[in-house]
């Protein structure tokens, strides 16, 4: 517990990381460090596209499944985990 | 109804008749024109209104609808659709005063005929069936025609009219005529037999309403992975199912039980949190992946472009940096990649400084997250060496300053070593120097050598659930014996410092010693030394077999030097003075003629015996103080990157440039061999050449 604790301090203070976020199964966020209204935009949107890409990703091989999503855009990269219940997205601006 | 009946009506007895008719009269209409036909004599009521001329002639108009008056006008039902009581608009107006279900078979028809026919048949047994039949009318055997048509009467009473009524007395007289004779007959023993017909139960609907049962709508679409899922899922518990079913033992419900519970405090305690430890470590490395984007590029793919205007030197390229502040000012002690896991290492934390011992730790780091280690395990005395196992790269086995050794399983989580020695089992009584995993014994346990500074080589064999040690061999310094008091010769210990197994001759290992000696041994003798080599003037930090040679081995020592031996040549083959005191030498994995060595004044040498045999092809400074010495180097098994340690608790990767790790070149029409022939010659080539120079000297 404290290990993922400790894992999610590090990342969080990681160079150029903006925020971290843990989303359950429905999109609700349940631990963040960005304000309100942004965790919730980000979470919904989200998880949203990761179901969709997990579903993608499935359909063509029912044994296949996602396990790591990055989008790269001009300003940040967000990367999104799935685990079985669970998605920890982080963003980052990496040219800091 | 047939035509002729009317008159025939009139001929019949009287009695039935007439008394037929006057009950019937209420009801009939025919009996309403009789008593019209009367009011003509006006017959004026006594409370009858007096009206005047005008008064009579005045006109009411009466209207008549098909509206039924007595209809409700105000029926409420309730909705469960809409969840109210709702006005119900259209209200049915029809009113039945009379309904009448009947059929007639005409007497003069085909099957009027047969059936009189059949009557005639059975008359018998005093069927009386109707001609015309209403409703459900049966008369059985009658003792008396009056009786019988007494019952007729009664039957046909109610909802027949007249005529029918009058059709079938005709009938039942008709049959009378017959019965008497066969009446007698039946009646020979005071026979009777009755039947009467009860009134019919009414038939009642009863109705209510109920509340309707819950609904909900489910609607999804299935896709393949989700009927996947639902197979597997199934699948499991099937074979779960089985397994209850074979540990039905109480004994084994116990343990399921306890594990259960276990299982299920644990759920409770966690924190939904702890779910994603493997994602966070997954973000973790891909964290460190974007900041550390361009050393990995330079990690896959720089080539330092300037190697070829250099001829023959290389440099080393910087890439990433591992250090941790747990491990702040704890020297490196000892470095080892994983073999299974290319990106993984484990550092040994230490002191090299006898009079500053503290504690120590083991780290093991990832070229994937260079930010923080993989694993950290901590222990109360410094470490001195480690090694993992090819096999079961999850052991590592690690030597303390305080003579133990101890095994830490990477798979268990907590931070004790799962294996440790003691004093009782024969732990060394000097700083272990060198450890190294061995080849399953015969009965498939594992086992590893050690060597320390009190003159012991052991042999540790992990059985289930502890080590066990077997000394075998003890250094002793030749020729040193000092006659103690009473003649009694007193061995001088010779201090193990390191020591390397052969590749091929199983039994065969070297060992260097704090004197500067190197011994040849063997597992099997434990009492003397296969060979001696008089290697160093000081004491020998490392050894090390050629991978591809199987005669040729290295050593380097604290007197600045390192030597190249074949070890069937009692000197040296190749001396190599480095202006500082040599921490550690490595050959490398792809070639027979490179090797690595560091020195305690920060620099970083590679040596390629085929390009240069008299000095290094790339001497380097990697450390960013002068003061840190290096204290150890190892190559990476596949990439083309050496890391090297120093004694602030720092280990640095470095990548090779092209020039370090030349291959010969490639000559037109001619393939490229490789392989370990041909380095073997490589090297060969070059011992030949020295080989010779002794030989004539």
């Amino acid at each position: 517990m404290a290990e993922v604790e400790e894992t999610l301090k590090r990342i969080q203070s990681h160079k150029g990381v903006i925020g971290t976020m843990v989303v359950n199964a429905e999109g609700i966020p349940i631990r963040t460090t960005l304000d309100n209204s942004t965790t919730v935009q980000y979470a919904g949107l989200l998880h949203q596209l990761t179901m969709k890409a997990r579903s993608t990703v499935r359909d063509i091989d029912p044994q296949n499944d996602l396990t790591f999503l990055r989008i790269r855009s001009k300003k940040h990269e967000i990367m999104v985990a799935p685990d079985k219940e669970y998605l920890l997205i982080v963003i980052q601006n990496p040219c800091e | 109804m047939p035509q002729k009946q009317p008159p025939r009506r009139q001929s019949f007895s009287v009695g039935r008749g007439a008394r037929r008719r006057d009950e019937d009269s209420g009801t009939d209409v025919g009996e309403g024109a009789d008593e019209w036909a009367q009011s003509k004599a006006t017959v004026r009521p006594p409370d009858q209104l007096e009206l005047t001329d005008a008064e009579l002639k005045e006109e009411f108009t009466r209207i008549l609808t098909a509206n039924n008056p007595h209809a409700p006008q105000n029926i409420v039902r309730y909705s469960f659709k809409e969840g109210t009581y709702k006005l119900i608009g259209v209200v049915n107006q029809l009113a039945v005063h009379f309904s009448q279900v009947g059929n007639l078979v005409p007497k003069d028809s085909d099957e009027g005929r047969r059936q009189h026919y059949r009557d005639e048949l059975a008359a018998g047994s005093q069927e009386s069936t109707k001609v015309v039949i209403s409703e459900t009318e049966i008369f059985e055997e009658e003792e008396e025609p009056k009786e019988a048509e007494a019952e007729t009467e009664a039957g046909s009473q109610t909802d027949m009219p007249v005529a029918e009524a009058a059709a079938k007395v005709t009938e039942e007289e008709l049959m009378t005529h017959k019965q008497p004779k066969e009446r007698k007959l039946t009646n020979q023993f005071n026979f009777s037999e009755r039947a009467s017909q009860t009134l019919n139960n009414p038939l009642r609907d009863r109705e209510c309403q109920m509340e309707p049962p819950p609904r909900t709508n489910f609607s999804a679409t299935a896709n393949q992975w989700e009927i996947y899922d639902a197979y597997i899922e199934e699948l499991e518990k099937q074979e779960k199912t089985k397994e209850k079913e074979k540990a039905k033992t109480p004994v084994a419900k116990k343990m399921g039980k306890m594990t259960m519970r276990k299982m299920t405090s644990m759920e409770s305690q966690s924190d939904d949190i702890t779910k994603v430890t493997q994602a966070a470590k997954i973000v973790e490395r891909m964290v460190n992946q974007n900041t550390y984007d361009d050393v990995a590029q330079d990690f896959k793919y720089y080539e330092d472009a300037a190697d070829e205007y250099r001829d023959q030197e290389g440099t080393l390229l910087p890439l990433w940096k591992f250090q941790n502040d747990k491990a702040k000012r704890l020297a490196v002690t000892a470095l080892c990649w994983n073999p299974k896991y290319n990106d993984l290492f484990a550092v040994g934390h230490g002191s090299y400084d006898f009079m500053k011992q503290s504690r120590g730790m083991l780290l093991l780091y990832s070229m994937k997250n260079p930010s923080f280690p993989e694993y950290i395990f901590s222990s109360e005395s410094g470490i001195m060496c480690l090694d993992m196992h090819v096999d079961h790269p999850y052991l590592v086995v690690v030597g303390y300053y305080d003579g133990n050794v101890a095994i830490y399983n990477l798979k268990k989580p907590h931070s004790q070593p799962s294996f440790c020695s003691s004093a009782k089992s024969g732990k060394h009584t000097d700083p272990v120097w060198q450890v190294r995993w061995q080849k399953d014994d015969m009965d498939n346990n594992l086992n590893f050598f050690s060597v320390s500074s009190d003159g012991r080589i052991v042999s540790w064999t992990l059985l289930k659930s502890e080590l066990v040690h077997t000394d075998v061999i003890k250094l002793k310094v030749e020729g040193n014996t000092t006659d103690g008091l009473d003649g009694l010769q007193l061995h001088t210990v010779g201090c193990g410092t390191a020591f390397d197994f052969h590749k091929e001759i199983d039994y065969m290992f070297l060992v260097g010693t704090e004197e500067g000696k190197i011994y040849k041994c063997s597992k099997s003798y434990s009492s003397k030394f296969l060979d001696t080599y008089d290697a160093h003037n000081m004491a020998v930090d490392a050894v090390s077999w050629n991978p591809y040679h199987t005669k040729v081995f290295m050593s380097c020592s604290s007197d600045w030097t390192v030597k190249i031996w074949d070890h069937t040549i009692k000197t040296p083959m190749f001396i190599y003075d480095l202006n500082s005191a040599v921490g550690d030498v490595a050959w490398a994995p792809y070639s027979s003629t490179v090797f690595a060595a560091v020195t305690t004044n920060g620099k970083t040498h590679v040596f390629d015996l085929s390009i240069n045999k008299y000095e290094a092809i790339c001497s380097q400074p990697v450390v960013a103080k002068k003061k840190n010495k290096i204290t150890h180097v190892q190559f990476n098994p596949i990439h083309p990157i050496i890391i090297v340690g120093d004694d602030r608790g720092h280990v640095i990767c470095l990548k090779l440039s092209p020039n370090l790790r030349k291959m010969p070149k490639e000559k037109k029409g001619q393939e490229v061999q490789k392989g370990p022939a041909v380095e073997i010659a490589k090297l060969d080539k070059l011992l030949n050449l020295v080989r010779e120079v002794k030989t004539k000297t």
